[in-house]
């Protein structure tokens, strides 16, 4: 375990840790010697202990060169190192000297090093004397960034992972964990299966496959959850006085529970869609259940009340005692790998540094510390203020790094323009290819994960390495090495001497216990003895030993030592808008944030290959929207064109959309333009989940798919391309018919005349297939049609890799009845698509270890079965 | 027992006697003329025996033993001169022989367009066995040269076989693409296009203005000045029913034989049946409806009931390696649809032709295997809408399990 590579062959295995989600899993990587990168979880990682989702089992499929940004750019053109570097320093310093330290900002990444957030919150705030840098990390989990420090006086995860596997009763909020932290989710389901009685409870408006495998689904109403707690506050009040943990550390339980005090199960029932009988049930399993353990994500945070929400689940916690002890505990999982590294240094606007803020003393302790004289006196912008600024004008020069506000932010097409306007943008990413970096004056070549090196710290408090086992492609360099190089050239050289990360985190781990003799939470000064190469996965506070749980002990870092409970009355209900829909968005199981990574990978991208709304079949019959037909959806002049699909796990009146499409993937598929920029007031996080939209079928002559071996060129009238293996696959529509074509084609496909062509056509009915054939194998197939286009996708995205293939069966877009299609992928680790299992289920496979041994499925990462198991119930059933 | 004489042991012939010896073989005393000393065999055959792929004897259905074991008194090699309706006698070489039924089969003849030069020895139809053998004697010499005159399906098939025995040949068709009456033009172009590529020379719009030669055939000339040197001649131009005999015994004739649904003739005591016979106005000369024209003659003599029904035709081209497949009528025409399916890869073309969702005709070049069940499609008159989506890719394509509406229709899972 403190070995930092483990000799395998004669190839090094290079222990390193997930770029993804916030579960921040231990991943061995071995380069081999044809240049692939062998990929497996870390067995000795305590995140994972050897496990991995299907996202982090495909790593070694993203990491080619194709669409890297290998050097820097001004304006488009190529530049050395030093040009850019110069240029950017001197943007910036004449941006502050005329307009002051305000009209400079730096919007960072939850996918940023520790070391590189470290850096730049230091030259933002202590040196260029603004603390305008804030990231994406805003829109994950700052509800609950402010709710912890409302409840604990400073930014504390108290439990660890283990308190899922050994708590008697788990509820997940807000959270998908079965697609979004699902290594997490899977360490759960082992524990149930050992312990059934064990009892899951989710939360979520959506029956999600989290929801399938829980004993307990409520359905909630969107931002139904602070009054689903103030009823459980309610609840456990009138059932005892208290913890005599609450007596003795917290403060504020009375008023608590005045402000629940009307909310008895009726009035909750009806605050949040849920029916009496099962509140009733969730309460008393709560009260009866010594180990609680509330999990809770972004249906939390993500919202105007997101805050409170976090409030409202800690005061239970606090109220009941139930915090700090194994098995027990709030439980904020962040989105990101390094989500919570970035708090740790301050890498959030209203944050100063090292979990302190902005009060006086910190200010000046920081300042000496860092020896800075133009030390930042208060909070900067928050992610929606901060375009909003840049919107009015007021931002001169912006930095962006390894995010994509012009799809991630709310109101999106709104950040994009307030880039557009302003004056200097800096985009440093592993891709050119990003819908914000095509705004940048300049674009930095960034070091992705496997070439840069340092800290990630994951949900649990646990700091892990990142190592790399890849030369730097290009001249990509780490961030924390150009933000050192541009402070340098700003004139701040003695105060970034930095030669590599372990430097960095060594002035961090100082900072950490720098004056702090146990007043703050974060002190990683025990990790200064042990080498930083050979780190450990370790969870802080470590002063002398790394701290499994804190608050057992009823020690808070308030001023008083006390923790508060927050008196939280539910919010009235959202207001309907009669016609409008509620929009919910998230993540899908196989890909991750804007998919500049995983949309590289055809098995990644086979789960879903296009952006779609969730919508309940009520709402889809009275709008008129048919099943895989495509919807447009709309609030204040922005639109969103995905496809429907109609399904009973959306509530009436709600719709979802993923968040990850972007303008790389589908002609409009970036939701984020229609969400309304509204922030809770106390954290600033964008309320991402709740906007209301208008629904209504998209009319359209020509609904198309295609599969190509070249990605083809993509102007039609609504498009979504996906990586496929041998090339790429697509849905298209089109508005009206080409005159011609043969002609369309070969503009778009290309014209090449080794290209042998094939057509189907019946043009009464408006239906025709085009395939192209080069040296007997195919170069692409089209599809089209007045209705969406029906075609065995699967079977078609796999001839692109045939070595023979058959004309007739290619342009029917089916294999016929000999040859089976294994129908929409479910398992993305072996490529098991849902026909070959519901066959094998059929076959007598009844079970998930059955269907495993038949046909491979769910038997790698996992993050399928669920899924599964949904199609055994449903398989099963159908033959009673 | 009743007198039963049939003239000619063609295929629909044979079919006739197949049936009508099936059952009560004590009804009829049954005498049979053919002008062929072979026996009956399959003509449709003869390309493959010509180009060599096939031997003369594998293509005899009925030989003289299978006459004999069904008691028919079998005369080849010895044709009817005169039908006496009056004496209710067929005169032949070997004197009168009476009958109480007759049953006209005399099939057709080549046509034979009255060409300057149309009596050179050289210049051969490809009808029968002798046709063959004359063409397989020219053919045998290396270095001769043929002119095919005609690019339907008997001319292509000859021209095809010539080829395969080495003959340089040349297919003259007055028409603007080969086989017009069983293709349309992009079929007949593949067609043309694999003929040229095994070295035959097509020539569209070919009318032929003279045979020349002087005892022996030396070239075709053409109207358009061109001349074309040739060894062998085949006119395969078309064919004409053969009625010399009914017309001279006074019955009703038009292009054919005149017959009812019955296939009795004007006189009912006389029935005709084949490539002679004429039924509603048509004449038929593709296998199928002659052999139901067989199946019902049988059946009356046998006192039934039933009746010949037009139906529509399929055609398909013997010559190894090209497969062409037609069936029905696929003429555009305003109120018409098409589905049409190209395949340059492998040299493929499909083409279906739809009216009110019923399917009227087929054109299948390339891979034929599904044209017995278009044809089927066609002679069924079924609705195709449930199927039509996917009925041009065949049967195997068609009968696939429906797809799901997500991954069918999009690219979710659903």
């Amino acid at each position: 375990m403190t070995e930092t590579f483990v000799t395998d062959s004669a190839q090094k295995t290079v222990r390193t840790t997930c770029p993804y989600c916030g579960v921040g899993c231990g991943v061995l990587a071995r380069p081999e010697a044809d240049g692939s990168v062998t990929i497996a979880g870390d067995p000795d990682h305590p995140a994972n202990f050897g496990r991995l989702c299907s996202k982090g089992a495909a790593l070694g499929e993203t990491l080619s060169l194709r669409d890297r940004l290998l050097h820097p750019q001004i304006e488009g053109q190529e530049v050395r190192w030093d040009e850019a570097l110069d240029f950017v320093a001197e943007r910036f310093t004449a941006a502050i000297r005329q307009f002051g330290p305000d009209s400079v900002a730096i919007y960072g990444s939850g996918q940023l090093l520790t070391e590189d957030y470290y850096v730049a919150n230091k030259l933002m705030k202590g040196f260029v004397g603004s603390a305008n840098i804030d990231t994406n990390s805003r829109l994950c989990m700052a509800s609950s960034v402010a709710g912890h420090k409302r409840a604990f006086g400073s930014d504390t995860v108290p439990g660890n992972y283990r308190d899922l596997e050994l708590a008697d009763l788990v509820v997940l909020v807000g959270s998908n964990l079965a697609w979004c932290h699902p290594v997490l989710h899977q360490r759960l389901m082992a524990a149930k299966a050992v312990r059934p009685d064990m009892r899951i409870v989710v939360v979520d408006p959506r029956r999600t496959v989290s929801a399938d495998g829980a004993d307990l689904h409520l359905p909630i109403r969107a931002d139904g959850d602070i009054a689903l707690f103030a009823g459980l506050l309610q609840h456990l009040a009138t059932r005892d006085s208290g913890s005599d943990y609450a007596a003795a550390h917290t403060l504020g339980s009375q008023a608590a529970i005045l402000a629940v005090r009307n909310w008895d199960l009726a009035r909750v029932a009806e605050a949040t869609g849920i029916a009496e009988r099962d509140l009733s049930t969730f309460y008393s399993w709560f009260v009866g259940t010594e180990n609680v353990v509330t999990v809770y994500s972004q249906g939390v945070n993500q919202s105007a009340t997101g805050s409170d929400k976090v409030n409202a689940i800690i005061n239970c916690h606090l109220y009941s005692g139930r915090i700090g002890r194994p098995g027990m505990g709030p439980f904020s999982v962040t989105g990101q790998p390094n989500a919570m590294g970035g708090r740790e240094v301050g890498g959030l606007a209203n944050m100063l540094a090292a979990h302190m803020d902005f009060t006086p003393d910190a200010i000046d302790r920081v300042g000496r510390f860092w020896g800075a004289k133009r030390m930042a006196q208060k909070p900067g912008l928050r992610a929606v203020e901060l375009f909003d600024a840049m919107a009015a004008g007021r931002i001169k020069a912006v930095w962006i790094m390894g995010t994509n506000p012009v799809v991630s932010m709310p109101d999106a097409d709104r950040v994009r323009d307030a880039l557009k306007t302003c004056p200097f943008v800096v985009v440093s990413d592993m891709t050119a290819r990003t819908d914000t970096a095509e705004l940048a004056h300049v674009l930095l070549p960034a070091a992705p994960w496997g070439e840069k090196d340092g800290t990630v710290t994951n949900s649990e408090r646990r700091i892990s390495r990142q190592r790399p086992f890849l030369a730097p492609a290009g001249e990509a360099r780490p961030d924390w090495w150009m933000i050192t190089e541009v402070a340098r050239r700003m004139g701040f050289a003695k105060a970034f001497p930095y030669n590599s990360p372990g430097e960095i985190f060594r002035e961090h781990a100082l900072l950490s216990g720098f004056e702090n003799g146990g007043k703050r939470d974060f002190d990683i000064s025990g990790l200064l003895a042990g080498g930083y190469e050979t780190m450990d996965p370790t969870q802080w506070p470590v002063r002398e030993t790394p701290t499994a749980r804190l608050f057992a002990g009823g020690e808070f870092y308030t001023p008083d030592g006390k923790a508060r409970l927050l008196p939280i009355t539910p919010p009235p209900p959202i207001t309907r808008v009669p016609g409008r829909l509620m929009l919910n968005t998230g993540r899908v199981r196989d890909h991750w944030h804007t998919m500049t990574r995983t949309g590289k990978t055809a098995r990644l991208s086979a789960h879903f290959a296009e952006p779609f709304v969730e919508i309940h079949p009520e709402d889809a019959r009275r709008l008129g929207i048919r099943k895989a037909s495509l919807v447009r959806l709309a609030r204040g002049g922005r639109e969103a064109v995905v496809r429907a699909l109609v399904t009973e796990r959306q509530q009436p009146g709600n719709v979802f959309v993923p968040m990850h499409w972007t303008g790389q993937f589908a002609s409009s598929g970036r939701v984020d333009a229609l969400v309304a920029p509204q922030i809770d007031p106390v954290s600033g996080q964008p309320a991402l989940k709740m906007s209301t939209v208008t629904v209504e079928p998209w009319r359209t002559a020509l609904h198309g798919f295609f599969v190509a071996t070249e990605r083809p060129r993509l102007d039609m009238d609504y498009w979504a391309w996906a990586e496929a293996a041998g090339g790429v696959r697509g849905e298209f529509a089109l508005k009206e018919e080409p005159a011609y074509w043969e002609g369309w084609i070969a503009e778009r496909f290309g014209d090449g005349t080794d290209v042998q062509r094939l057509s189907v056509g019946d043009r009464h009915a408006g239906r025709r297939s085009f395939a192209g054939v080069r040296n007997g194998r195919l170069a692409f197939a089209l599809f089209v049609s007045p209705d969406p286009v029906l075609v065995a996708r699967e079977w078609v995205v796999g001839q692109l890799e045939a070595e023979k293939i058959d004309g007739i069966r290619i342009l029917a877009g089916r294999p016929g009845a000999d040859m089976p299609d294994r129908g929409p992928i479910v398992c993305a680790c072996h490529g098991v698509g849902r026909n070959t299992i519901r066959a094998a289920v059929r076959g007598g496979a009844e079970s998930l270890d059955a269907v495993g041994a038949a046909t491979r499925a769910g038997t790698n990462c996992g993050a399928c079965r669920s899924e599964i198991a949904t199609l055994i119930r449903t398989e099963t059933a159908m033959v009673d | 027992m009743e007198k039963l004489v049939v003239i000619g042991a063609g295929m629909a012939s044979g079919r006739f006697l197949e049936h009508l010896t099936e059952r009560n073989r004590e009804r009829f005393e049954i005498t049979l003329f053919g002008a062929e000393a072979l026996g009956t065999y399959n003509r449709i055959l003869l390309s493959p025996v010509l180009a060599g792929e096939m031997a003369l004897d594998e293509i005899v259905t009925h030989g003289p033993d299978w006459y004999r074991e069904r008691g028919i008194t079998v005369h080849l090699g010895n044709a009817v001169t005169a039908i006496d309706r009056g004496k209710r006698q067929v005169i032949s070489r070997r004197g009168a022989t009476p009958y109480d039924r007759l049953v006209i089969a005399t099939g057709s003849a080549p046509a034979m367009p009255p060409l300057p030069g149309i009596g050179l020895r050289g210049v051969t139809a490809f009808r029968d066995i002798d046709d063959l053998q004359r063409m397989l004697r020219v053919a045998q010499v290396p270095g001769r040269r043929a002119v095919v005159i005609g690019g339907g399906l008997l001319g292509l098939e000859a021209a095809a076989a010539l080829h395969q025995r080495g003959m340089t040949v040349s297919v003259l068709h007055l028409k603007g693409h080969l086989m017009d009456r069983q293709l349309d033009p992009a079929s007949a172009a593949l067609l043309a296009r694999e003929f040229e590529r095994r070295g035959i020379r097509i020539v569209l719009g070919a009318a032929t203005r003279a045979i020349l030669g002087s005892g022996h055939v030396e070239a075709v000339a053409l109207e358009d000045g061109s001349v074309i040197e040739a060894d062998l001649v085949v006119m395969a131009a078309g064919i004409r029913p053969e009625t010399r005999l009914a017309t001279d015994a006074g019955l009703y004739v038009e292009r054919g034989i005149v017959v009812d649904d019955g296939m009795a003739t004007s006189d009912p005591a006389v029935l005709a049946l084949g490539e002679c016979a004429e039924h509603d106005g048509v004449c038929y000369g593709l296998v199928a409806p002659l052999y139901d024209m067989a199946r019902v003659a049988a059946a009356r003599l046998h006192g039934g009931e039933a009746t010949f029904r037009p139906v529509r035709t399929a055609t398909q081209l013997k010559v190894s390696g090209v497969s062409v497949f037609s069936a029905g009528d696929f003429a555009g025409a305003g109120d018409r649809e098409d589905i049409v399916l190209q395949d340059e890869a492998a040299g493929a073309y499909r083409r279906l032709v739809l009216k009110d969702g019923r399917l009227l005709g087929a054109v299948l070049y390339g891979d034929v295997t599904d044209g017995s069940w278009f044809f089927d499609l066609v002679r069924e008159g079924a609705d195709t809408a449930p199927i039509r989506e996917l009925m041009i890719f065949g049967r195997g394509l068609a009968d696939s399990a429906a797809l799901e509406p997500y991954g069918g229709r999009c690219s979710l899972p659903g």
